[in-house]
């Protein structure tokens, strides 16, 4: 059962950050297409916002871990 | 197609895959032991000994694995800037060369997010943050880290057969069993309590930061004085404030996440197949590493230059 349910736990929860880095990695093309000159700085922004929605993604592995190991 | 399909690479492919699917028989790697807290691996004044759950310290004080791990990444960070800076040139070379480049680097980065006469008052902190969890990050890769320590018996879940090498020296084989590994030395950034510290570190720094910019004004934005707050003031105060506190949780796991789930993963990955599959695996955590570490400071400056910008009119 444990097993079941870190594997949810990690499944369920990587759907929603998947998305949202799709979209933050998208906002940060379209705004290189459109002004390639400023490109270092929308990556370093584009860079931090990964890491947030990362973050979600993270807790669920974190979760899945404690399950599964402790 | 023709040069692709060519016997040569047809026959060099075969042999990776050969190799691959072979060693995963043939070499018996056993899965080290995985636990979510840091183990003591000494006792100063103490004894250490098996208890319900791994080793414990019976009386003196316990030395955590991690606590080696810091150890072995403050002498890595001395040792470094001690070959760097031993004689100074001008013109830099070799280390000292590196050294200025890291740190003009994120100098600038400080520059741009914080404003040119905040930088040098902010540097120091971030920089430090940085430096030392990309040094405890990366020495998750070194090959030794997480490989030594004491062989205890496995309490529950699984086990191996251990096979003795020499002297008092074991190691463990693939055959089911009672035994597992305390590694003596662990990545540092797997122990959540060190995570957390840098995280409580950060965010006070930030109050720290408010308070010195705006002076005892800073907290107007968790409480708005006088009578003309009105409900979304203070709904607005509340808000702020859980989000300082989410700020700690979320540094802290954030870190200790990634850099965990990388040392699983590089335990599993050679457990599965030993040749060749986990070598991507090792770039991955290279990047991560190395990601994680500038995420955390460049967040935790981010947040320091938001805590000392004066509120004006906002308009949320």
């Amino acid at each position: 059962m444990e097993g079941l349910a870190s594997g949810l736990a990690m499944g369920l929860g990587a759907i929603g950050p998947g998305i949202g880095v799709g979209l933050v990695v998208l906002g940060a093309l379209q705004g290189i297409a459109r002004n390639p000159e400023v490109a270092g700085e929308i990556r370093t922004n584009m860079i931090l916002g990964i890491a947030f929605a990362e973050a979600i993604a993270i807790y669920a592995l974190v979760v899945a871990l404690l399950l599964k190991f402790v | 197609m023709r040069r692709l399909l060519s016997p040569r690479v047809l026959g060099i492919t075969l042999a990776v895959l050969v190799l691959m699917v072979g060693s995963a028989v043939v070499l018996k790697v056993p899965l080290p032991g995985i636990s979510l807290p840091a183990e003591p691996v000494a006792c100063l004044g103490g004894h250490l000994v098996e208890a319900e759950h791994g080793l414990a310290c019976s009386g003196g004080f316990p030395i955590t694995n991690t606590m080696t791990g810091t150890l072995i990444v403050d002498l890595t960070i001395f040792l470094f800037m001690y070959f760097a800076l031993r004689d100074k040139q001008l013109i830099p070379n070799g280390l000292q060369n590196a050294l200025e480049a890291v740190i003009e680097w994120f100098y600038g980065l400080v520059e741009d997010v914080a404003g040119k006469e905040n930088a040098p008052k902010f540097f120091p902190l971030v920089m430090t943050i940085f430096i030392f969890a990309l040094v405890s990050n990366w020495w998750e890769l070194v090959p030794g880290m997480d490989a030594f320590g004491w062989i205890v018996k496995a309490h529950g879940k699984g086990g191996w057969e251990i096979k003795a090498l020499f002297g008092n020296v074991h190691t463990l084989v693939k055959e089911d069993g009672h035994y597992t590994l305390v590694p003596w030395l662990r990545t540092v950034t797997t122990d959540l309590n060190v995570t957390l510290a840098m995280a409580f570190i950060s965010v006070t720094y930030v109050q720290i930061a408010g308070v010195q910019a705006l002076g005892p004004g800073y907290f107007k934005k968790f409480i708005k004085p006088g009578y003309a707050s009105g409900l979304i003031d203070v709904f607005v105060g509340i808000l702020e404030t859980i989000s300082e506190i989410a700020r700690i949780i979320s540094f802290s796991f954030r870190l200790f996440g990634n850099i965990f789930a990388g040392t699983v993963l590089l335990f599993v990955m050679p457990y599965l197949i030993p040749l060749f599959v986990p070598l991507p695996f090792y770039g991955l955590e290279i990047f991560v590493g190395l990601i994680q570490a500038f995420v955390f400071a460049v967040l935790t400056l981010v947040f320091i230059s938001m805590a000392v910008v004066s509120h004006g009119d906002h308009e949320h």
